[in-house]
């Protein structure tokens, strides 16, 4: 049982950081109608700017995690604007290869900058760890400050689309972008404003994903954002509270396959449940079903 | 005047070491000594320059002359540097330092018939097939049957957990060895895990090993993988005799790396700089006078390479007038009955060119490396 328990834990842990990645994808797609495939690596520039704030400047925890948010930010909105944008009326497919070569030029410019060889991400988190059940569990402070990171941001994200003006905006333009324009909304703007957010929320991701698990390199954002993408669609992808139920879910299924099945087919399993969740509900666990009218 | 007359003194000093090393072995040492494994190199070089110095000290005159040669760690310029060396006369070649070349290198030398003793590639490609090439340094996967009898006859674990990469013939290749040399020894294996290249969350692998109460973790793996299972089994309050293959050296050189989680990690070298035996104390001694530095496992494994060479050339009766060819046959014969004590240990050779030598681990304490009875 306490074996089951820590296996648990561990998953919840490793989904608490595919959920925090995941919110970032499911944003921008849910608003942008896009899948940004470069959001795994502006978590990987938000996780260096970090490494190097603090490890080269000095500077304390929580000015580089501000540090890498802005950072992340401006190349997400340069990112947008150059690469995106112009592409507004091109068919989905040439934005989609757009965002693949995005991803490798940020990959391969990481290399050049900081160099292939790895480095160690020491932690931001100074949270204790929690022992649970008489000491036989524990939880890491990394893994308490992913969840309530997850949660914070989850609210905030919610009453943000739901109150505010720019996120009334934002919905606007998520479900009809033309009549959005009619109805006077600067659709671009709008959109700049969504990656902004999401980048933001890339450098959260970064500081954190390397925080848990510290190995640092260019190739660092693709394997957790491709599992992020795969837990937003999961949990349906354009829904907040779905991209962290599917991220959380996704990290214990991959933790009890890899526990209870194989080490070697962690990976394969979560597709294969991705695979037979979407046969049965094909716009994830709380995606909407709409009928795309011809 | 000065710079005719240090022209002058440099002339004269070529004149008289040319004189000198008419009748002096000639042995080709080639090894990267610029460019990104230039540390191997370096200290390759500089092994077999304090090898050679202390043989022709003890000789009184001149008796090895080496020719050194630089291969960038490329295959195709390792290969030029073979030519060079010969060309000037070599009759040997102690080397090449790193496996890539050393390859290329020694299929020249097979079809040409030169006799190799490579310091420090490792791979069994590097003598396959070849009975002219031999190693100073254990094989990739010879390192998992001494680190086996390493960990049996200094007791240091009863119950064993392996948790290796099966997506890298390095790392497999070590594990299998390990695997059947522990069946051998006794040695309980309690757990067996893998992972595979991208894996970063070690947790199901090191909750394995924990709940079946491995009192050793085997880590036949590269650094940067140990380094994670290092911080996540710290996070478990895991604390077991982490065990790791020559892939852990380079671990405390980690970028940002908190050093306190090594400690006590042991890894399998042949060579181990604070240790207390006369021939080492001197080694070092004479290696830290001449280039300001402690000598690595590569220095000490090329300074075995040349005293071994010499012992053979000197047993077989080769001498500056033998071909390289015939001292190629001569070597051969003397390599399958050599028994030589060096620094990295007492070494015989095996007919494909393997080593066998007694294994030696050190031990991580403060952030450096340190020879477990000197604890």
């Amino acid at each position: 049982m306490t074996l089951f328990l820590s296996y648990l834990i561990n998953g919840i842990s490793l989904g608490s950081v595919y959920a925090i990645i995941a919110l970032g994808y499911t944003m921008v797609y849910g608003i942008a109608k896009m899948l940004n495939f470069a959001h795994g690596d502006v978590i990987m520039v938000g996780a260096y700017i970090a490494f190097c704030a603090t490890q080269y400047a000095g500077l304390p925890a929580f000015v580089a995690v501000l540090l890498a948010m802005l950072v992340c930010t401006l190349l997400g909105v340069t990112i947008e604007g150059l690469a995106y944008k112009p592409l507004r009326q091109a068919p989905g497919l040439a934005v989609l290869i757009t965002a693949i070569g995005m991803s490798y030029l940020l990959q391969n410019s990481a290399l050049l900058i900081w160099g292939a060889t790895p480095k160690s991400f020491p932690s931001v988190v100074s949270l204790p760890p929690v022992s649970l059940f008489d000491g036989r569990v524990k939880v890491t402070g990394e893994t308490i400050m992913t969840i309530l990171a997850n949660i914070v941001i989850m609210i905030a994200l919610t009453q943000f689309t739901g109150r505010t003006k720019m996120g009334k905006a934002m919905r606007a333009v998520s479900e009809d972008k033309g009549a959005a324009e009619l109805m006077g909304i600067n659709v671009n703007a709008t959109i700049s404003v969504t990656f902004a957010i999401g980048s933001a929320l890339a450098a959260v991701a970064g500081v954190l994903l390397c925080s848990a698990y510290p190995n640092l390199m260019p190739t660092t954002g693709s394997m957790p954002g491709i599992k992020a993408f795969t837990a937003a669609v999961f949990g349906g992808i354009g829904s907040i509270p779905g991209a962290m139920v599917g991220g959380i879910l996704l990290g214990v299924i991959e933790i009890l396959g890899k526990a209870y099945i194989s080490t070697e087919l962690g990976d394969a399993i979560v597709f294969a449940v991705l695979i037979i969740v979407l046969l049965f509900k094909p716009s994830g666990l709380f995606g909407k079903n709409v009928r795309e009218k011809v | 005047m000065k710079k005719t007359l240090s022209v002058m003194l440099a002339i004269a000093l070529v004149l008289v070491c040319g004189l000198a090393s008419a009748d002096a072995l000639k042995i080709g040492v080639i090894g990267p000594m610029t460019g990104p494994a230039a540390d191997y190199g370096l200290a390759c070089q500089r092994g077999a320059i304090i090898a050679a110095n202390e043989i022709n000290a003890a000789a009184g005159e001149t008796v090895i002359e080496l020719l050194i040669e630089d291969d960038e760690h490329n295959a195709e310029k390792s290969v030029n540097a073979y030519h060079t060396v010969l060309d000037n006369g070599a009759q040997m070649i102690a080397g090449t330092t790193t496996t890539t070349p050393c390859i290329a290198v020694g299929a020249e030398a097979y079809s040409d018939r030169v006799f190799m003793l490579t310091p420090s590639a490792s791979s069994t490609a590097v003598t396959e097939d070849k009975d002219n090439v031999y190693q100073v340094c254990f094989t990739d996967p010879a390192q998992g049957t001494a680190s086996a009898q390493y960990i049996k006859e200094n007791n240091l674990g009863t119950k064993i957990a392996v948790i290796y990469n099966n997506a890298d013939a390095y790392s497999t290749g070590i594990y299998q060895t390990f695997v059947a040399e522990a069946a051998t020894q006794g040695l309980e294996i309690v757990a067996t895990s893998t992972f595979t290249d991208d894996t970063t969350d070690f947790s199901v692998q090191v909750t394995e090993a924990q709940k079946a109460g491995a009192d050793l973790v085997f880590l036949p793996i590269y650094y940067t993988p140990a380094s994670m299972i290092l911080q996540q089994a710290k996070g478990m309050d895991y604390a077991p005799i982490f065990f790791g293959v020559d892939g852990m050296d380079g671990i405390l050189s980690i970028e940002g790396f908190d050093q306190s989680l090594a400690e006590g990690v042991m890894l399998l070298t042949p060579f181990a700089a604070d240790a207390t035996d006369e021939m080492t104390v001197n080694f070092v001694t004479a290696y830290n006078a001449e280039f300001g530095v402690t000598p690595s496992q590569f220095a000490a494994d090329n300074y075995d390479a040349v005293y071994a060479l010499y012992n053979a050339s000197k047993n077989a009766g080769i001498d500056a007038s033998t071909s390289a060819e015939d001292a190629c046959e001569k070597l051969i014969e003397q390599f399958k009955s050599l028994e030589f004590t060096g620094l990295t240990g007492t070494m015989s050779w095996n007919e494909d060119g393997s080593v066998t030598k007694t294994p030696k681990a050190v031990v991580i304490k403060g952030g450096v490396y340190v020879s477990p009875e000197n604890l």
